[in-house]
């Protein structure tokens, strides 16, 4: 990466007041993301991935505490103004979520929610916005996109209607794409479509992109860079080939062990992580896996393990027992 | 979208059909000799049968109710006996007066509850909520006729600005029309307002949570777009459901406003029908209203499939 | 729930201000203000206090005083005397009318949401019709046909009523019909009797009640709208409303008249809709965790 990252995450933490005591649903995390690049984030349900692109985003409930700074484009979005912050969306950020049927408004026409972001932001008039609203469905591959704008979500199938949620996120040019599970909701046949989707939209707009998931597959081959969480923190990250190759977290070798591949014997039982993560209004003292990590001993559950590189500069992971020996996909 | 409307349709026949049994029945067989009543101190007992006679009472109740039903669908609803018009056109002198109340009234009950619905959502659990919710509560409390009271107190006795009584045609004198028309209005208006504004908050405050809210701000939209557009819209469905009810609860107001307030209703003209033991008019007016008011709640149904395009194309 | 007209909230996400404080501190004033009205309602005979009906020419519309401790009305009777023998007659009426539609409407209901089927299409479809008629217009046509008397008031306001309990106990019968105690006493042979009276009658109740409340409610509002246009107490008996449309009359000279009463009622009615939506709060079966 060279000059000034697009985004520069520094020191956040979100913590949550809730009746059980205070939840830190994201326990000081860094990252950095030079434009054009793509981020990928993994982790299990509930590990603070959604919360920390919600703090990037700052759409964070109105409950949630942030702190740290969240740098973007020499700016600090934590300390915008609630107008300065408005004006930056779609514009510079934009995000797609993970259930397009719950995320696009369902008495409004597709052609309505789209037109509005680019009358919005870009300020065209309606035919002007209209015709690129076309542009936009035909250029995510929706067929007949002129008949699109007059219907209703519910008359979409799934994959269309995240198409249209990714037409509506890109349509103002955002120079950093947050894309929330985006193909969890979907049909695993649609999900590879969506996905190529994304990263052909990216390459050509030279947009910068975050990708949350918690599956190791979807970061494979489309990322630049992976960031792995457990329990609110970052716990390996590494750029793509290398963590796939030399992982060096329990954890990410957990994970990569968990994913179903083509070449296993059938009725080979899959090898799940064992144990759930742990309460987050009850954080633990030494390392957040040790419960459930094979190679725990003493130290680990005594202290917390830093986020540092070790070997290779741009490799950094927590842990005081990491995986040493060299780890391909399909071992 | 049409063979919706007809399935509906096809239900309000029955319906009506036994709202007509049901007005005819009541007022068929309660005590009260009708002919004793028309004829008055004039009745001995063989006037009292020829006047039966004449007019079918000693018939059986099935034939009655049938002959009634014919005459109804006739067009025909019968005359008063004490003014001898008509019932069709006593009603339709009366109706622009209470159509003008309920209209009037229900405009100035969502042009309060509806924008401070909107303020109480956007700003829920906040010092204002708290209290908006509560006056609403407490609103709901103050029966129809204390409000007039109050209301007839402060403007009309206290502060001379409006009049307590009486009504001008709007046709005649627009300005005097709506002078009278204030505090009736204002009464009724206050006994809706408090309904409206809380289920139109619980509704927009659960539209607030949906993931399509949170979108619309990722997007960088107005707040005043986001509200207005994105969360009313879906919650409008419940508005258009409270206002049909509400038309039941103001037909059943309009009645005690138009009789403290002295204006020419529909309502009054009904409690004078009691008085006066006005049996056809009673049996043609509760007749009339309750028919309307099963088709106002028809067209509520209809309105429905227009506002959420989930349910014209059956889905949701 | 200021007119003749039992509407149930069937939004359950409806989250009045004061619901996360179990019973809060509005709940027993409310709760107090009802039981002192009672208790003095009932008391009233033993009461030092002048008799309601006794007219004073001299004294009419007097202002407060030691011998009236609130004054007197146009006819020189003691206020303070009326206002606590119109809280019997209103209270009578609010009582016991909703009794009546708690009793058959719930009957109704409970039988409807068990047995299912053309019975209860039968039973929702009639109380539709019900439904059909502006209450207040049913009320006055009927009263103003059996003639006015506190017998018939009641009637026809408890009638008016049974539409209301039948869909609330009908709710609860529904919910609570598919838990799994019904279906383990049906298992274990039940009779249907014994299942509704037994097993569904405790926990169909406890909903009732609360709307029971309201209920009382709506109909002191009711009657005091009838009693108000002289449609509903039979005069020379007064009740909250008949008070207040006196005082009408006199509301330029002396409207202590019309508000005196007017704030009893006021106060009697939010009272017992504080209590009974509390209530409806603790114990709507779709709320249970049970």
């Amino acid at each position: 990466m060279t000059g000034t990252p697009l985004l520069s995450v520094e020191d956040v933490a979100v913590d949550l007041p809730t009746a059980r005591g205070n939840l830190r649903a994201v326990d000081r995390v860094d990252l950095t993301l030079g434009a054009g690049r793509t981020l990928g984030i993994v982790g299990e349900s509930g590990c603070g991935k959604t919360m920390l692109s919600r703090a990037i985003l700052q759409l964070l409930p109105k409950k949630a505490k942030l702190s740290g700074r969240v740098m973007f484009d020499g700016q600090d979005l934590a300390r915008c103004s609630a107008e300065t912050l408005r004006k930056l969306r779609a514009r510079s950020l934009a995000v797609v979520f993970q259930d397009p049927m719950t995320s696009l408004n369902p008495v409004l026409t597709i052609g309505t929610q789209l037109i509005e972001t680019l009358q919005e932001h870009l300020e065209l008039d309606g035919m002007a916005a209209t015709k690129r609203s076309i542009e936009l469905l035909a250029a995510v591959g929706i067929p007949a996109p002129e008949q699109r704008l007059a219907q209703y979500p519910h008359q979409l199938s799934g994959g269309m209607r995240q198409r249209v949620a990714i037409a509506i996120a890109l349509s103002c040019e955002p120079k950093l794409l947050i894309a929330d599970e985006p193909t969890t909701a979907l049909d695993v046949t649609i999900q590879a479509q969506i996905l190529d989707l994304l990263a052909r939209e990216q390459k050509r707009r030279h947009m910068a992109m975050i990708i949350i998931t918690h599956d190791l597959g979807v970061v494979a081959g489309r990322t630049d860079e992976v960031a792995v969480m457990y329990a609110g923190r970052v716990v390996e990250r590494a750029p793509t080939q290398a963590l796939f190759k030399h992982m060096r977290m329990p954890y990410t070798e957990a994970l990569l062990a968990a994913i179903p591949k083509l070449d296993t014997a059938p009725h080979t039982p899959l090898p799940a992580i064992s144990g759930r993560p742990p309460d987050p209004t009850r954080p633990l003292i030494g390392c957040s896996f040790a419960p459930r990590c094979r190679y725990a001993a003493g130290r680990c559950e005594a202290e917390k393990p830093k986020l540092a590189a070790a070997e290779t500069a741009d490799h950094l992971y927590a842990c005081f027992h990491p995986i040493k020996l060299a780890a391909g996909v399909g071992a | 979208m049409l063979g919706f409307v007809a399935r509906r349709l096809l239900y309000l026949v029955p319906v009506l059909l036994a709202v007509s049994l049901l007005t005819f029945l009541i007022a068929s067989l309660l005590p009260g000799d009708l002919a004793y009543v028309i004829l008055g101190d004039q009745a001995t007992p063989d006037k009292v049968a020829a006047l039966r006679h004449d007019m079918g009472l000693d018939q059986p109740l099935l034939i009655r109710f049938l002959g009634w039903l014919g005459h109804i669908l006739q067009g025909d609803f019968g005359r008063s006996f004490r003014t001898g018009q008509t019932v069709l056109r006593a009603v339709a002198e009366r109706l622009p007066v209470s159509f003008e109340l309920m209209i009037m009234a229900e405009l100035t009950a969502l042009l309060i509850g509806v924008p401070l619905a909107i303020i109480c959502a956007a700003r829920s659990g906040g010092a204002f909520d708290r209290f908006m919710t509560g006056s609403a509560f407490g609103m709901l409390s103050v029966p129809t006729f204390l409000s007039a009271i109050l209301l007839i107190y402060l403007f009309a006795v206290e502060l001379h600005w409006l009049p307590a009584t009486g009504y001008i045609p709007f046709t005649e004198d627009p300005i005097g029309n709506l002078r009278f028309m204030v505090l009736p209005a204002l009464t009724l208006a206050l006994a809706e307002w408090p309904g409206i504004m809380r289920v139109l908050r619980s509704d927009m405050i659960a539209t607030l949570q949906e993931d399509y809210i949170a979108l619309a701000k990722a997007k960088g939209l107005t707040p005043r777009r986001i509200l207005f557009v994105h969360a009313l819209k879906p919650s409008s469905l419940t508005l258009v459901t409270i206002t049909g009810i509400n038309i039941g609860r103001l037909i059943g107001g309009a009645l005690i406003v138009e009789t403290i307030f002295a204006l020419p209703g529909i309502g009054r003209l009904l409690i004078g029908a009691i008085y006066t033991r006005d049996l056809i008019i009673l049996q043609g007016v509760v007749l009339l209203v309750a028919s309307g008011f099963v088709i106002v709640n028809f067209i509520v149904d209809m309105l429905y499939a227009v506002l959420d395009p989930r349910i014209r194309h059956g889905h949701a | 729930m200021a007119t003749l007209d039992l509407v149930i909230q069937e939004d359950v996400t409806a989250t009045p201000v004061r619901s996360t404080r179990r019973l809060g501190r509005l709940f027993w004033a409310a709760l107090g203000w009802v039981i002192f009205v009672f208790a003095a309602a009932t008391l009233v005979d033993v009461l030092p206090l002048p008799s309601p009906t006794d007219m004073d020419m001299l004294e009419r519309r007097a202002p407060v005083s030691a011998l009236h401790w609130l004054g007197t009305d146009g006819f020189g009777r003691d206020e303070l005397a009326r206002l606590i023998h119109g809280a019997r007659i209103s209270l009578i009426v609010g009582l016991c009318a909703p009794i009546i539609g708690l009793t058959i409407g719930g009957a109704l209901g409970m039988l409807a949401g068990y047995f299912r089927g053309r019975f209860e299409s039968l039973v929702v479809g009639s109380m539709d019709v019900l439904l059909a008629f502006p209450p207040l217009i049913l009320a006055l046509a009927v009263t103003a046909y059996l003639g006015q008397s506190i017998p018939n008031l009641t009637f026809i306001l408890g009638v008016l009523g049974i539409p209301a309990f039948m869909r609330v106990a009908r709710a609860a019968t529904l919910t609570l019909a598919r838990r799994e105690f019904v279906v383990a006493a049906q298992a274990l042979g039940a009779s249907h009797a014994r299942i509704l009276l037994r097993e569904l009658l405790p926990n169909v109740m406890l909903p009732l009640l609360a709307f029971f409340l309201l209920g009382v409610a709506v109909t002191i509002v009711a009657e005091g709208a009838l009693s108000f246009l002289g449609l509903g107490v039979p005069p020379p008996i007064s009740s909250w409303g008949s008070m207040i449309g006196e005082g009408r009359e006199s509301l330029d000279v002396a409207p202590q008249l019309a508000f005196i009463p007017a704030i009893a009622m006021f106060l009697t009615v939010l009272s017992f809709n504080l209590v009974g939506d509390s209530l409806r709060a603790l114990t709507d079966p779709r709320q249970g965790a049970l």
